[in-house]
């Protein structure tokens, strides 16, 4: 996919991921032990063979930075093209800040109008599946489309997760028909992965459009507009596909990469994710360690109890601690005879000795960043 | 710009006392500590020394070293100004020639380090595992007003007489070299760490190149000659974890140093990490069948089996049933189900079948070499496949490549070998 570029849309101001999204932005949201959210969507580009990807970013985006640096990692510390990021500034027109995602792209139009791809990749940084956008391109050309829509039967998500997507209706063709962005009563669970394919050119000429009539959102003032005028196509992703938007999702899809068909699917089969490296050593288990249907990352050194959980870089587990169905962020201790069950507990926490904490499967309990309980 | 200091790595050493391991890879080389290759330790070392212009000296099997080193990225010496830089043996307009000395290796790239210009140049060894602060050691050797300053460890006396011995004054000044003392005076042994002042070593090393007797080694010409002539030697104190790994017995002990409550060498120390390309896998993964006990798991990792006092590196499968202790498992292996892996090393890439007993039996001479061979454990080559139902005693040695066809017989008692002749691998 030589001829394509990537833009990775990082999200707008979440609520639903509680503490987690209160310091970064949702793209962050660290996750599956060593990964932060926009791994997968970065790393199915580069398995694409994209080379030119910009990134647009918002709210709280200092960790996103951080984490994307030069982009080394992604192999995008390149002379040409490579990886570019975009936090919103103050000039003559512009308020110093994106109104909406198609903003965020028209705010860096001159960044799209010097690229010289046919193509774009549009995607979003919060979500967490491994897909290859060769196939999808294909179809784009074949069907000769103006805008190709990923989509996905939606069969396994509840009916409170469907209504924060855009719930997509096509004909025979593939050709989309109708399209609801967050509907309060989702008529179907086929709904838009929030990954486009347009003509670099034609998004130009759209968001010039939609920037003069004072519209500023992708989804609502692009994609549903122009329905009828424009041929906008269906691509079905048949894969795994989580968007991290709520606690529930975020913690019910960290605890399937206990499912090994689904780490098949997400680290081996379609190609790497690739992510910032902090050059720990491997985990440490010593004596006392009993750890059952665990993700254990490396620099961990363990000396108690784990069970369906999953330790980030850096986690201390002490003597007689008892972990749970819980999610264990980066350099955070655990010390000795605590006992978590079902609890999230976000970086450099410490748990001191003897404490309980108990979370609900469906409201896991969240211990925020830097927090000594 | 010139540079303070620049650091030479001898990494050309076959180590062949470490037997399959080193039969594809030169010494440096060869995985260590779950995750890292020997000559990590002495990379990361110069770059937490702040040192980052060095040269690696490759001669032997250097495929897996450049691969592995590449531009320097894991080290951060992807320099503009110095960096990493492989100085592998080349012909000149007359002849070409190999490095016959580890002083050869540096006086044939002389040109390397003039054109740095340096005023000290740190020659090390790419063959050990240790921790140390060569800027501290450079004061050292500059508040001496020193021409060579050569690290030293305290070591037992009775292991005094296998090291090059160094005989100094209180306050450090060698006044006597011995390679190898059947009657040690001093239990300093050399470290294979030496500052020279470039002028000085220049100098010296030309001297050597013109001798014809000499065997071209540091330690047995070039320090010896210095002394010789009067010139001023210290030795810098190094207390710590240092180890040589040059045998099996002694390489399987220090990956098992790393595994105890409170590792004597610890990995884990932020001020001091120690630096490694990392392999691309997700964190590794535990089954409701697993049990980890005093081990070092990597990541990438799946383990469904029992696992006590090993060191598993990344990539590594251990299936249901299978029960590992005191072994050793490399990148990438996978270990099938209802396996009993006892006191092994098993090289990267090796697939184990399933129900293969290892570290069965009572311990024999080895057939093959007995020098190299002469402990309880056995070691099995890398990319190899082990077939289903094998029995493998103690102290045997299987090769690298090797296919089930190889196997000729299910019971591989104690002492035997399987060594695949003639194969250019």
């Amino acid at each position: 996919m030589i001829n394509t570029m990537g833009i990775i849309l990082t999200g707008g101001k979440n609520n639903r991921l509680k503490e987690l999204s209160m310091e970064r932005s949702i793209s962050a949201v660290p996750f599956g032990g060593k990964y932060r959210a926009i791994d997968f969507a970065l790393s199915n580009m580069i398995n694409s063979g994209i080379r030119n990807v910009g990134i647009p970013t918002q709210y709280n985006f200092r960790s996103l930075m951080d984490h994307l640096g030069s982009g080394k990692e992604w192999d995008l510390d390149r002379k040409t093209d490579g990886l570019f990021i975009f936090p919103p500034y103050l000039s003559e027109y512009g308020t110093g800040w994106y109104r909406g995602t198609a903003d965020s792209m028209y705010s860096n139009l001159t960044y799209l109008k010097r690229s010289n791809e046919e193509f774009v990749v549009i995607n979003q940084g919060y979500a967490i599946y491994n897909m290859n956008y060769s196939e999808m391109l294909k179809q784009h050309v074949d069907k000769d489309a103006d805008i190709t829509v990923a989509t996905r039967y939606m069969t396994d998500f509840s009916k409170e997760d469907l209504s924060q997507l855009g719930i997509v209706e096509i004909d025979l063709e593939q050709r989309i028909i109708d399209f609801q962005e967050k509907p309060l009563n989702p008529k179907s669970d086929f709904a838009s992965l929030g990954v486009y394919i347009i003509k670099r050119k034609l998004l130009i000429s759209l968001l010039e459009d939609s920037a003069a009539h004072g519209y500023f959102d992708f989804v609502r003032d692009i994609l549903i507009r122009k329905l009828n005028e424009l041929r906008i196509f269906s691509f079905e992703f048949k894969g795994y596909w989580r968007p991290l938007i709520s606690i529930q999702l975020f913690y019910r899809t960290n605890m399937e990469l206990l499912d090994p068909n689904v780490r098949f699917e997400l680290f081996i089969k379609n190609g790497k994710i690739f992510t910032k490296v902090k050059d720990e050593p491997p985990a440490k288990y010593n004596e006392e360690a009993t750890v059952k249907n665990s993700i254990v990352a490396d620099g961990c050194i363990i000396e108690g109890m784990v069970e369906d959980s999953i330790l980030f870089r850096g986690v201390k587990i002490n003597k007689g601690a008892v972990i749970k169905n819980s999610i264990i962020m980066q350099n955070t201790e655990v010390c000795e005879n605590a006992i978590l069950n079902n609890c999230i507990l976000d970086k450099n926490v410490i748990i001191s000795s003897g404490k309980q904490l108990n979370g609900d499967r469906n409201w896991p309990l969240i211990v925020g960043k830097n927090v000594r309980v | 710009m010139a540079k303070e200091i620049v650091a030479l790595i001898l990494a050309g050493g076959e180590g062949s006392r470490l037997g399959v391991l080193t039969r594809l890879v030169a010494k440096p080389a060869v995985l260590y500590g779950g995750k890292y290759r020997i000559i990590d330790f002495s990379l990361s070392n110069c770059i937490n020394s702040g040192i980052d212009t060095v040269g690696v000296l490759t001669q032997y099997r250097p495929l897996q070293l450049n691969h592995h080193i590449g531009i320097g990225k894991p080290w951060d010496m992807d320099r503009m100004n110095g960096g990493v830089t492989i100085l592998s043996p080349f012909t000149k307009q007359q002849k070409g020639e190999w490095y016959s000395g580890t002083a050869d290796a540096v006086y044939q790239n002389i040109h390397y380090i003039d054109e740095l210009d340096p005023k000290y140049v740190i020659i090390l060894s790419g063959d050990h595992i240790y921790k140390m602060d060569y800027s501290k050691m450079l004061e050292f050797h500059k508040k001496n007003n020193a021409d060579a300053t050569i690290s030293v460890i305290n070591v037992p006396l009775e292991e005094a007489s296998r090291y090059g011995i160094m005989n100094a004054t209180e306050n450090g000044k060698i006044y006597e070299f011995e390679e190898k003392p059947p009657q040690p005076k001093s239990t300093l042994a050399s470290m294979g760490v030496y500052i020279f002042s470039w002028d000085i070593l220049k100098e010296f090393l030309i001297h050597d190149h013109q001798n014809e007797q000499s065997d071209h080694d540091f330690g047995k010409n070039v320090i010896p000659k210095l002394l010789a002539d009067k010139r001023s030697i210290w030795a810098y104190p190094f207390i710590g974890y240092w180890r040589d790994v040059g045998t099996i017995q002694a390489f399987w002990e220090s990956n098992m140093d790393l595994i105890t409550r409170v590792p004597q060498f610890n990995l884990f120390d932020p001020e001091w990490k120690i630096y490694t390309p990392n392999p691309v896998k997700p964190a590794h993964f535990i089954a409701d069948t697993g049990h980890v006990t005093r081990s070092i798991i990597a990541e990438g990792c799946m383990i469904y089996g029992q696992v006590k006092s090993s060191v598993v590196f990344p990539g590594v499968t251990v299936e249901k049933g299978c029960y590992i202790e005191d072994s050793i498992i490399m990148s990438n292996s996978i270990i099938k189900s209802d396996s009993q892996i006892i006191c092994t090393i098993v090289g990267e890439k090796t697939t184990v079948g399933s129900n293969v007993k290892t570290g069965f039996g009572e311990y024999a001479d080895n057939t093959f070499n007995p020098k190299v061979y002469q402990t309880n454990i056995s070691v099995i080559g890398s990319n190899s496949v082990v077939p289903d139902n094998v029995t493998i005693g103690k102290n045997v040695v299987l090769d690298n490549y090797l296919t089930p066809e190889d196997f000729k017989d299910l019971d591989i008692p104690s002492g035997s070998a399987l060594i695949k002749e003639g194969v250019a691998q």
